[in-house]
């Protein structure tokens, strides 16, 4: 905790975040812990309900305020913990330092506003000085950034495609030149050819403009194509952390990543099945008292069941898994980190 | 492989559904509001169901003019009315009419506007436009007003109550399913099923209507305490079931007479009224948080 | 734009036909003839047979609906009535005129009572603010307007002298059916006005101007209201139907000279000319009003608006 680390952007520590309602208590985040360099993209990858969007609504402390509570754990952002901010300052940090481009850009624009009058009110938010052309200006630059035309600023979001709208998003998300944008599965609600427009929008905007990122995905075809490190979440956890080299050529998994690139068909081996992994994520209100994958992991042995597991590292790759342990007994490689 | 797949989708189904309706009793259980509501609904329908054990319609209406305007006492709990009627037997008897009104035409109203509203929004075309516009045409006239004209033009009695309070209810209905097979006729699910060959009326029966129930559900209960407090308005207008039959909106128009130095003629048939209208809301209330948690939080 | 209102404008004509066929067909159900009610009943049954001929009272049903159709929109005639023998038109309009009056003090009690109440506490969820109009609110949905009618004039005016029991003779004659009519509304309009903002507050796009960095008040006043509002404009025109309903009953309750006192009033002697025109009359108002908060909705929520512009100009 003392020491600042001033190539990280973004430092979460020992996270955990819960929902809780009159009815149940949803275990969302169970004590992660990522780190962002500056300039770098992190890609947090798996199912849906592992948690990503839990991650992302708390870096930027808007969780649902009825039920979303953070229990524990520190979001350094910068070397300043965002969970012990006031409102006020967190509302300084929104949109001008930190930004956040969701999931469903149909449902994220509001429907009375001109797309113009959206991005106005992100400039003029963070920027009180900017005069009225001012704004304007930066509005056509904006557009024209995400590929627009300025002129269509006046129309209202109904009248944009859903690929169009994402760019109205991202460009909203990006006229403060934030430090760090999350992207939230910024390209699921799209059709394929619009998803490799936008993604190919996104990466060269973050070259230009030096933006550090959080891209969540359950895609592994993003990561391998914008990330620089990966962390692999499941059921509030990471179960792998590293590079995306660590990843798609390292020789060890843990098994739910390997069941994650099962999953997805491959060309070069056309003639083996798609392995998916069976059974469901298990349920967050009760979640298992070992390894949270056990259940479903076909490498399960006794401790799995009753233990949850440590991490072990080898260089930059990380995971969270018993396998490791008796691996590490015969390679006696990687030394046991505890927590 | 492939049959031992199916076997589990089977399985897993069956769990599903059973564990649904568990989970909403689970949920319903959790408010306060809903359970009171069910207690005191479950209460009235004892009292009303069980009346003709403690009390004979006969002391409904026998007039006994020594026992006029009386306050309650130890044998007429509820005290009586101008005509020394037994208001506590009044209230029971009049209850049993105005409930049973209420249900019934309740129960047709959501029959023939279900009917409607599917047929409108799985046919769609001209079929949908047809029953809309003739459906907004009977929407323009304010409901009570319309209740008032067809029960003048039938007569009042039990069955024209029933007719006239349906046709007034009816539309919400078929508004309410009409969207819901809109909905659901582009999910997947039901396209698939259509993919399948599947003709019209299997879809509406099998896939729509299961999962309308729900909201169909919420809205009768909910349409339950409207129609009494209606038919209370109805028979408090002199519209309701002919004397010498009490019911509690007539009990009320009565009362009036002797407002000034019996104020109790009036306060036990609204306090009927409003219990009655608050139970069935309580329970309706409960049921929509129940089925549907996302609108509650 | 202007085609869409022209459009909407246009179709109130087959409405009001349509409404008026179906009160009409209804009161035919009816036994008795105009001839026999206004005649009374000591005249031989040939000068009846007479008088109903001429009135065309013995044409097939549509002939007669056509007649009363052409009567009604070209010379404002609604027949006779049965009762006073006179002109249904010249009875009914001054109590039509007292009818609106409450009716629209109504709209505007029930909408600046509901609303903001509703607006107030779905921004303050769980407060007090929010809880003790919530539950009065739902008690109100159990009240018929007759009961809290009645109440109001035990407490006001029989108790506390304070409020004319009957008549509309000085302002204060209004106090008591306005109220009587506007709170249930009002109740309603809180319910809705409060489910409306609890929607909008849970959509995507209040997250996003959050995510802005948007100042909370910016949030509430700026994203959610305004979406929150659309459905409201189109509740207060519903609201009055409702209000139209309540007047029926307060009029009757509070001996006020209006035209649902008066179709209470004739239905005993079954005056059906009155009772049809009253009907009728009543549905028109509120159909137009209804026309009218479409083309306000029209011309407010952009995605309407872009519909009509540019589909069909």
């Amino acid at each position: 905790m003392g020491e600042k680390d001033e190539k990280l952007i973004l430092d979460i520590q020992d996270l955990k975040v819960i929902y809780k309602t009159d009815i149940e208590t949803v275990e969302a985040v169970n004590g992660i812990s990522l780190k962002i360099e500056k300039g770098k993209t992190l890609g947090l990858v798996g199912e849906t309900g592992a948690g990503k969007t839990t991650t992302a609504l708390s870096i930027l402390r808007l969780l649902p305020q009825a039920t979303g509570r953070i229990l524990s754990g520190k979001i350094c952002f910068d070397g300043e913990d965002l969970l012990t901010k006031t409102e006020d300052e967190m509302r300084a940090v929104r949109g001008n330092l930190i930004s956040m481009v969701f999931q469903d850009p149909m449902s994220s624009l509001n429907p009375v506003y001109t797309v113009g009058q959206q991005i106005g009110e992100a400039i003029k938010l963070h920027n009180h000085d900017l005069s009225h052309e001012e704004v304007e200006g930066r509005i056509d630059e904006m557009l024209q950034l995400v590929g627009i035309m300025p002129s269509r600023k006046a129309e209202y979001p109904h009248q944009f495609s859903g690929g169009m709208k994402q760019r109205v998003v991202i460009a909203m998300a990006l006229c403060c030149e934030p430090e760090l944008l999350i992207a939230d599965e910024p390209t699921t609600a799209l059709d394929v050819t619009i998803q490799a427009q936008v993604l190919a929008m996104i990466r060269e905007l973050r070259e230009r403009l030096g933006t550090s990122m959080l891209m969540i995905t359950h895609d592994l075809g993003i990561v391998a194509q914008i990330c620089d490190e990966v962390c692999v979440m499941y059921a509030g956890k990471i179960v792998e952390s590293g590079t995306v080299e660590d990843l798609f050529r390292g020789e060890k998994h843990h098994p739910y990543t390997v069941g994650l690139f099962d999953s997805i068909p491959n060309i070069s081996s056309r003639a083996t099945r798609l392995k998916p992994i069976p059974g469901l994520m298990p349920d967050p209100t009760n979640l298992p008292v070992g390894c949270e994958f056990a259940p479903r992991c076909e490498h399960c042995m006794e401790i799995c069941k009753k233990e949850k597991p440590q991490v072990y590292s080898e260089g930059t790759h990380k995971f969270y898994c018993h396998l490791f342990d008796s691996e590490n007994l015969k390679t006696g490689g990687s030394e046991n980190e505890s927590k | 492989m492939f049959k031992k797949n199916k076997v589990n989708a089977e399985t897993l189904d069956g769990y599903v559904s059973q564990g649904k309706w568990k989970e909403i009793w689970r949920r319903y259980k959790k408010s306060k509001g809903a359970m009171i509501g069910l207690i005191m609904m479950a209460a009235m329908a004892a009292v009303l169901i069980l009346a003709p054990l403690f009390v004979s319609y006969e002391s409904a209406t026998t007039q006994d003019f020594s026992l006029m305007l009386a306050t309650p006492s130890a044998e007429h709990i509820f005290g009586n009315d101008g005509y020394g009627r037994d208001i506590f037997a009044r209230i029971i008897y009049g209850g049993r009419t105005s409930v049973a009104i209420a249900l019934i035409a309740t129960v047709t109203s959501c029959i023939v506007g279900s009917m409607l509203g599917a047929v409108a929004g799985y046919f769609g075309g001209r079929t949908d436009s047809l029953i809309m516009r003739s459906l907004d045409i009977f929407m323009s006239v304010p409901d009570i007003l319309f209740t008032m004209a067809v029960v003048y033009a039938l007569g009042a009695n039990f069955v024209n109550l029933i007719v006239a309070l349906t046709l007034a209810y009816f539309t919400n209905y078929v508004r309410l399913v009409r969207s819901e097979v809109l909905t659901l006729s582009e999910q997947d699910y039901v396209e698939a099923s259509r993919a399948g060959g599947a003709n019209g009326l299997r879809i509406i029966l099998s896939h729509i209507i299961p999962n309308a129930v729900g909201v169909i559900i919420v809205n009768t209960t909910l349409n339950i305490a409207k129609i009494i407090l209606y038919e209370a308005t109805l028979s408090f207008l002199g519209l309701g079931m002919p004397a010498p039959q009490p019911e509690w909106g007539q009990m009320l128009s009565e009362a009036r007479e002797y407002m000034r130095n019996t104020p109790h003629l009036m306060f036990f048939p609204a306090a009927a009224i409003i219990i009655t209208a608050c139970s069935v809301n309580l329970v309706g209330d409960g049921l929509r948080d129940a089925l549907d948690p996302h609108l509650k939080s | 734009m202007h085609k869409y209102v022209i459009k909407r404008i246009l179709f109130l004509i087959p409405t009001i036909i349509g409404v008026t066929l179906i009160i009409y067909f209804v009161m035919n159900l009816t036994p008795g003839d105009p001839g026999r009610a206004i005649l009374g009943t000591g005249v031989p049954q040939e000068a009846i047979d007479a008088y109903n001929h001429n009135l065309g009272y013995d044409l097939p049903f549509f002939q007669k609906f056509l007649n009363y159709l052409y009567n009604m929109f070209i010379n404002h005639d609604f027949g006779i009535s049965y009762v006073t023998k006179q002109s249904v038109f010249a009875e009914i309009w001054p109590r039509y005129m007292v009818t609106l009056k409450l009716a629209f003090i109504g709209v505007v009690i029930s909408a600046l009572l509901g609303i903001p109440l509703g607006i107030y506490s779905a921004v303050k969820q769980y407060s007090l603010m929010d809880t003790i109009p919530s539950l009065v609110s739902f008690f109100l949905a159990a009240v018929p307007t007759f009961v809290l009618g009645l109440v109001l004039l035990y407490f006001f005016s029989l108790k506390l002298n304070w409020l004319p029991s009957y008549g509309l003779e000085s302002w204060k004659g209004y106090i008591m059916p306005a109220l009587a009519i506007s709170i249930p509304t009002a109740a309603q309009n809180f319910r809705f006005t409060k489910s409306s903002m609890l929607e909008a507050i849970r959509q995507d796009y209040v997250r996003t101007a959050r995510a802005k960095g948007a100042p909370e008040s910016a949030v509430i006043w700026k994203h959610v209201l305004k979406n929150a509002l659309l459905p409201v404009i189109t509740q207060i025109g519903m609201s009055l139907g409702m209000l139209l309903c309540g007047a029926v009953v307060a009029e009757q309750l509070f001996s006020v000279q209006g035209i649902g006192s008066l179709i209470v009033e004739r239905i005993t002697f079954k005056d059906e000319p009155i009772i049809i025109a009253g009907t009728i009359l009543i549905s028109i108002c509120f159909t137009v009003v209804m026309l009218i908060v479409d083309i306000i909705y029209a011309f407010i929520d952009p995605r309407i608006r872009a519909k009509y512009t540019k589909a069909r100009g």
